[in-house]
């Protein structure tokens, strides 16, 4: 087989300074909370205990969808007008609500308490409660702390926080290693951990473990592979603790996730045959898994509402490797630093926005007609009534899709709405929407 | 604090947001936090809405706090009436601009807006999503609504009514709207107005123009149908016409309020004929009889349902629960009439293990004691908010009026045993294929799979009578060891014999004759548990 003709060569990167138009408005946006939903089934002897309101409780169960858990891992103290009028201590509520929980779960060994908008405009200090309940608990639970709250945080930006929280807790090590940041699907983690000893690159831990006692350690000689492009506050407290990062695009698509593994084989010195003989394989069978949807795809324009921050490398991957056409890539924040080899492949002239002004944004939507739009699910349906095909983005968040053997998968989330549209509209013109 | 996993009721604000979203012509600014738009998906995903909810969200962040929030709120104020235009402006906050106290209705009173703008006060840390309905819908009837001159001429009845009630978001409100208009048309009773749903302010303000007004759903409307009354000198319908009985019930209310001649009422309900009264009493629904159903709901559906459960089924209610705590005592009252105490929470799981206790052959509850009934392994029907996106379906499935009749009845019974089936079950129940691991033929099997033996695991075990407990109460085992199908703990141990008797039991009730051996058992002190007292206590309760 011939890898050679695939590009396995470095990307070569242009530094292409794209505008930035910033928008203030109103936000169509989860609030950080809702990272609860996948970070409870990636640490699996974890609790999420959310301090807040009814509303904080509605938001996570709308966002979980269905209740498919017997009793989750997720949970909210609703503050009362009680609490709130000074007839009830907060700290002893909240320790009573802790007793409460941990009596009924003896299996949790890591609890977080989560800051919500309410319990920081209250200014209930939720690290001393950790550290108070920590001293209770410990060792069977550990008590840590973190902000989800809408104020402060947008949608994965949760994740970030929840991460960061961790960051201390981990253990010291001297040893050289490989650290991969970011939460993925367990599948996708053991993907690449077979491909990084292929590479030879190692020792490799991922973060966040499966379970909480499994930490993994960090220190000087550590390199840090960010999996995800929303985790500017764990890179900075991993930093901190002597990790370096390594920058490279996300691990989206066959492109993107070769050069993420190139980035740390570059740092292991990995010679550039074993690179090609235990990436390129993989590649071309991604890329060729790519070439029907390239076909559907390929000069389509595609409109991407802010949402999970990982609009950047997606805009990039739909781009470079479907062919497709952006009319305006959104995001929520746009950390320059770890997406610079992403918006360094980005076509000159892509129209980037930061933050948003929803029925501003809708009017350019609008204006620009794309053939797909990427949203939230508050925009979906209206936009579908209106004639717009889209595409929901909070799957792009619950769906694995780092990776080669994930790209077509991934490219099937943008295929499918067009490709159901098309087989929808055979039979008759597209009937008008009845709610 | 409260702990909670699961809510039966969003916050207040969603309660406006369901009043608002049914409208046409109004919007509702409301002070609120990024984060607070995941509301918006309610509506368009769980009900599906081509529309976004009429709703400009605030968006202030914690740089925005100690800031000036209160002019991001007026900015917010000014663009969303210039960009929608709206007939009517409702103004609140969420729970955390409650705490931030920045007065929406006051900053919206000084900006000299085109439109009447009805300020909303949901108290976020004390009330919830039905009330916040309740209380909008009461607030945007009384500003359009002012009470009339005190000379206006008193009011005679008249056949022209209004619908109260029905919002976004409610279950099945679109479909009750038009059983309900198609049955007072049959009665010669005009529809006036329908409101919030479909509703314009202009609509709201023609309500005193009606003689009287149906209170479709009393958590909703509760409010606005008693200014009315008070101000207006409106009658309001007092009976929620779901089930048979009730319809008559409501029908002749309704010929009392419209005035209509008893002989035109005693025709139209001649005419009226749910064909589930013939069904109910045809043969195959002899095996509902005594079915031990546990209801729990918004009180509007749980004591309608209870009503038909027993009288029109013929069912054994074992269960009434409410999470309106508003509506406790009525509900607390009707249990009583059934000889049962009523269960008033909002807690889940306390309606779980109310459940597990009592071991029902049938829940009728909200989409929460779906999921607690399926992990029981018991059949169960939906018959009330809060809703999934199953609760709207595509169909015309209404719960009110005739139609609405027949609809429960294929609804509560189709998860049932068909009467045939489980003649057969009976009597081949130790057969290969209608051993009790067989889930009836029309359904998808509820319990987990991995909790089930493999048929070719299974079956020899049966036939050598030494199989274990079913698979449904294996489930439910796992789940809650509270569950019926499992021994108790406290009872007497079983002797051999008489173990393997009560497997011979069909399994739909084994769980009872388990339950009731065991407490005959520890109510006389016996040692153990023998086949003579398996049949004592069965002629002991079957007295």
């Amino acid at each position: 087989m011939n890898h050679r003709a695939f590009a396995i060569q470095p990307v070569a990167v242009e530094p292409c300074e794209l505008p930035v138009v910033h928008e203030r408005g109103q936000r169509e946006v989860f609030c950080g909370l809702t990272g609860i939903v996948w970070l409870h089934r990636k640490i699996q002897d974890a609790f999420f205990l959310v301090v807040g309101s009814r509303t904080c409780a509605h938001l996570l169960q709308s966002a979980a969808g269905v209740m498919i858990f017997a009793e989750p891992r997720f949970a909210t103290a609703i503050i009362d007008d009680r609490d709130l009028a000074g007839l009830a201590d907060a700290n002893d509520e909240l320790d009573r609500v802790v007793a409460q929980l941990l009596a009924r779960r003896p299996d949790i060994k890591l609890l977080f308490l989560v800051g919500s908008c309410p319990s920081e405009v209250i200014k209930l200090d939720l690290q001393r409660a950790a550290e108070r309940l920590s001293r209770t608990y410990l060792p069977q639970v550990r008590v840590l702390n973190y902000s989800g709250s809408g104020i402060e945080t947008t949608f994965t930006q949760g994740e970030d926080a929840c991460l960061a929280a961790l960051v201390p807790e981990l253990p010291v090590t001297s040893g050289r290693q490989l650290l991969v940041v970011g939460a993925l699907a367990d599948i996708v983690e053991d993907q690449f951990a077979r491909l990084f000893e292929e590479l030879g690159v190692g020792p490799v831990r991922f973060l966040p473990a499966r379970r909480a006692g499994q930490l993994p350690p960090v220190g000087a000689e550590t390199r840090v592979l960010l999996a995800q492009p929303f985790l500017a506050d764990t890179m900075k407290a991993l930093a901190a603790r002597g990790a370096r990062h390594l920058p490279a695009p996300f691990p989206l698509g066959a492109e993107g996730t070769t050069e993420w593994l190139r980035a740390a084989a570059a740092e292991w010195g990995v010679p550039a045959t074993r690179f090609a003989n235990a990436v390129g394989p993989r590649r071309e069978r991604a890329a060729r898994s790519l070439a029907g949807a390239r076909q559907r795809l390929a000069g389509r324009r595609v409109f991407f509402f802010p949402d999970s921050q990982l609009e950047i490398p997606l805009a990039r991957f739909l781009h470079r490797e479907l062919g497709m056409k952006l009319a305006e890539v959104g995001t929520p924040y746009l950390h320059r630093a770890h997406l610079a080899p992403d918006l360094a492949m980005l076509p000159p002239g892509t129209t980037l926005v930061e933050g948003q002004d929803v029925e501003r944004q809708l009017d350019r939507c609008r204006a620009a007609a794309p053939d797909l739009v990427v949203c939230g699910l508050g925009l979906a349906n209206p936009l579908e009534a209106e004639g717009l095909a889209t595409k929901w983005s909070i799957e792009l968040v619950f769906t694995p899709i780092h990776g080669f053997e994930q790209a077509a998968d991934l490219a099937a989330l943008f295929t499918r709405p067009l490709h159901r549209r098309a087989l929808l509209s055979r039979g008759a013109a597209a009937p008008e929407a009845i709610a | 604090m409260k702990l909670t996993l699961w809510s039966y009721e969003g916050p207040p604000h969603v309660g406006a947001m369901r009043v608002a979203t049914a409208m046409r012509e109004v919007h509702y600014v409301l002070h609120a936090p990024q984060g607070d738009t995941y509301a918006d998906l309610l509506f368009t995903m769980i009900e599906r809405r081509d529309r976004r909810p009429p709703v400009t969200y605030t968006t202030f962040q914690a740089r925005d706090l100690g800031g000036d929030t209160a002019e991001l709120f007026k900015n917010a104020a000014r663009s969303a009436c210039e960009r929608f235009r709206p007939q009517a402006l409702l103004v609140g906050a969420s729970c955390t601009a409650e705490l931030i106290q920045d007065d929406p209705g006051g900053l919206a009173a000084t900006l000299g807006l085109p439109v009447p703008v009805v300020p909303l006060e949901l108290p976020a840390y004390q009330k919830k999503e039905n009330w916040g309905a309740d209380e909008t819908f009461y607030r945007l009837v009384r500003t359009l609504c002012p009470p009339p001159p005190p000379d206006a001429p008193a009011r005679t009845p008249g056949r022209r009514c209004n619908l109260l009630g029905p919002t976004a978001l409610g279950f099945r409100h679109r479909d009750d709207i038009v059983e309900l208009e198609r049955l007072l048309a049959e009665l010669g009773v005009e529809v006036h107005v329908v409101a919030p749903y479909d509703a314009t302010p202009a609509d709201v303000a023609r309500l005193p123009e009606a003689d009287f007004n149906v209170l479709m759903y009393p958590e909703l409307a509760s409010a606005a149908a008693q200014y009315l009354q008070r101000s207006h000198r409106m009658p309001c319908t007092r009976t929620v016409p779901i089930g048979i009985g009730a319809t008559r019930d409501f029908v002749c209310e309704v010929g009392t309020l419209a005035g209509l001649d008893a002989a035109a009422v005693e025709a139209a309900l001649d005419r009226l004929q749910a064909r589930a009264a013939w069904y109910s009493r045809s043969v195959d629904s002899t095996y509902l009889t005594g079915k031990r159903v546990f209801v729990f709901a918004d009180a509007t559906h749980a004591l309608a349902a209870a009503r038909v459960a027993v009288e029109e089924l013929g069912f054994e209610l074992v269960g009434l629960g409410t999470y309106t705590r508003e509506r406790a005592r009525e509900v607390r009252e009707a249990a009583a009439g059934y000889g049962l105490q009523a269960l008033i929470t909002d807690d889940y799981l306390e309606v779980e293990a109310r459940v597990a206790e009592l071991h029902p052959e049938l829940v009728l509850g909200t989409q929460m004691e779906r999921h607690i009934a399926k992990r029981l392994g018991i059949p169960c029907a939906v018959i009330s908010a809060p809703v999934h996106v199953q609760d709207f379906p595509a169909r015309y499935a209404p719960q009110m009026g005739i139609e609405g009749a027949n609809v429960l009845f294929d609804t509560w019974v189709h998860p049932l045993m068909m009467g045939l089936e489980e003649h057969l079950l009976g009597m081949f129940r130790e057969d290969f294929e209608f051993h009790e691991g067989a889930a009836p033929s029309h359904l998808p099997r509820s319990a987990p799979a991995a909790n089930e033996p493999r048929h070719d695991e299974a079956l020899p075990a049966v036939a050598n009578g030494a199989a274990p407990e079913a698979p449904m109460v294996t489930a439910a085992l796992h789940a809650t060891p509270a569950a019926a199908g499992a021994p108790d703990a406290a009872a007497p141990p079983w002797a051999p014999d008489a173990e393997s008797e009560l497997r011979k039991v069909p399994f739909f009730v084994r769980g009872r004759a388990r339950r009731n051996t065991e407490r005959y058992a520890s109510e006389r002190g016996l040692k153990t548990i023998t086949v003579e007292t398996l049949y004592d206590a069965k002629a002991h309760f079957s007295r």
